[in-house]
């Protein structure tokens, strides 16, 4: 039975970096001169190297200059960094968090992390490589969760319950960054034609 | 071998929390997402996150009045303490959790270069702090009551006197940034983006009440404010069927 209320949600407003990324926000040597969440790798990781990296676009195409981005993901062994997890010890070299501010110009956003391994879903099945995405910034009331699939891994995405549960191809190709190498981008947009699939986690 | 899954949170109750498109708040207008949500369960990467309990803290980290100022210096406003506590719709105290906290000064000016409002940026007040739960699920941390600041949102906007809060649960999924009002504020009512949130009895929770216990007489007034995150849910169904 849940007794309380979770507490509304309130919009991270523009000037975000200033508790989330204060160094960025130029406030000094804040809590030892880094950023939480801007370094990801933090000894020799296991797996494949990589950036993910594009932009948050509003309903007319234009890149947000004040998102706020984290990720959490898996370790190239499919395991999360965090004391809930129980199916084994993730790579202590890798924090499988991020948070990168969209650049205050272009709007856009780079992270340097690991391609994940493989999760199962709670029904068993093996999900495809994924990144959980959560974004805030003025304009949006409450902290938006999607996810990053990996445009070089079509055979895993078709059997993946999330994206199989969103059906649509079109819908579903909205989470799916493409992959040059070692390097791939995804645009997130929060309206319009190619509106990004937003989930209810 | 059969690791034991932690609980899903229960799903989210959005009769609660603002709605992607609210219009009186203009910013929401080109921002909101129009379709609707996809309800998905929650999986390891939903009810696992990342954790912040070992992570140490400076001793000013927790102090606004002074992590900025020039030693010997403190920033300028009524000196406040804003404490309560962290706990989980089913009234479980979240402990070693990271809050981050960020605010305008006492004239309602912020830090940021984006800021152009003409009150006077305080050199000893940078407006940013973070603070770990205790065992508990308490926290305080001291500070400047911010002042209520203009806004471009189309009118006479200005918002109500308010510190942002950012706060790790356990799992991702109970991720939340919200933000504190103050007890008394005219301001409170007028704002559309409190007033983005749909139920009258879940803004109130987001309003801090004086409390006098905890002040410290000749020193230093005191402000409570507990958060809620997600609880878990009652019954896991662990071998659901696709279908049923
Ligand atoms: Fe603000």
């Amino acid at each position: 039975m849940s007794g309380l209320h979770e507490s509304a949600s309130q919009t991270a407003g523009p000037y975000v970096h200033i508790g989330c990324m204060p160094n960025l926000a130029a406030l000094g040597a804040m809590y030892g001169g880094t950023d939480l969440g801007t370094e990801m790798i933090t000894g020799e990781a296991q797996g494949q190297r990589i950036a993910v990296g594009g932009r948050v676009l509003d309903g007319k195409g234009a890149p947000l200059t004040d998102a706020l981005l984290e990720i959490w993901q898996a370790d190239h062994a499919g395991l999360f960094n965090s004391p809930s997890e129980t199916r084994g010890a993730a790579d202590p070299a890798f924090t499988g968090w991020g948070r990168q501010a969209a650049d205050g110009q272009t709007g856009r956003f780079r992270f340097d992390t690991i391609k994940p391994g493989r999760v199962p879903w709670p029904d068993g099945r093996l999900q495809a490589p994924h990144i959980g995405l959560w974004i805030v910034a003025r304009g949006i009331n409450l902290g938006l969760h999607t996810r990053i699939y990996f445009g070089d891994e079509a055979e895993a995405n078709a059997e993946d319950p999330v994206l199989r549960q969103i059906g649509d191809p079109a819908r579903a190709a909205t989470l799916i960054a493409t992959a040059d190498r070692d390097r791939y981008s995804i645009d997130v947009y929060l309206q319009g034609e190619n509106e990004t699939v937003f989930l209810d986690v | 071998m059969n690791p034991t899954r932690p609980k899903p949170f229960a799903p989210r109750d959005h009769s609660i929390q603002p709605p992607a498109l609210t219009p009186a708040y203009r910013s929401t207008a080109l921002r909101a997402p129009l379709q609707p949500l996809l309800r998905v369960e929650n999986g390891w990467g939903e009810t696992t996150g990342p954790v912040f309990g070992h992570l140490p803290m400076g001793d000013l980290d927790d102090d606004l009045i002074l992590n900025y100022a020039t030693p010997g210096q403190s920033a300028i406003g009524p000196r406040i303490v804003v404490h309560g506590r962290l706990l989980d719709q089913d009234s479980r105290p979240v402990s070693g959790a990271l809050i981050e906290v960020w605010q305008a000064n006492a004239g309602g000016r912020y830090r940021h270069k984006n800021d152009g409002y003409l009150a006077p940026l305080d050199p000893n007040f940078g407006g940013c702090g973070r603070v770990l739960t205790g065992a508990d699920g308490t926290y305080a941390f001291r500070t400047i009551q911010p002042g209520p600041y203009p806004w471009p949102n189309g009118g006479n906007d200005w918002r109500p006197a308010h510190i942002h809060f950012s706060v790790f649960g356990e799992g991702f999924a109970q991720r939340l940034i919200t933000q504190m009002y103050f007890e008394g504020d005219p301001h409170v009512a007028l704002c559309p983006i409190v007033n983005a949130i749909p139920d009258t009895a879940a803004t109130d929770r987001l309003v801090a009440r004086l409390d006098m216990d905890r002040t410290l007489p000749m020193d230093i007034r005191a402000y409570r404010f507990d958060i809620v995150l997600r609880g878990r849910q009652a019954t896991v169904f662990e071998n659901r069927m696709e279908g049923i």
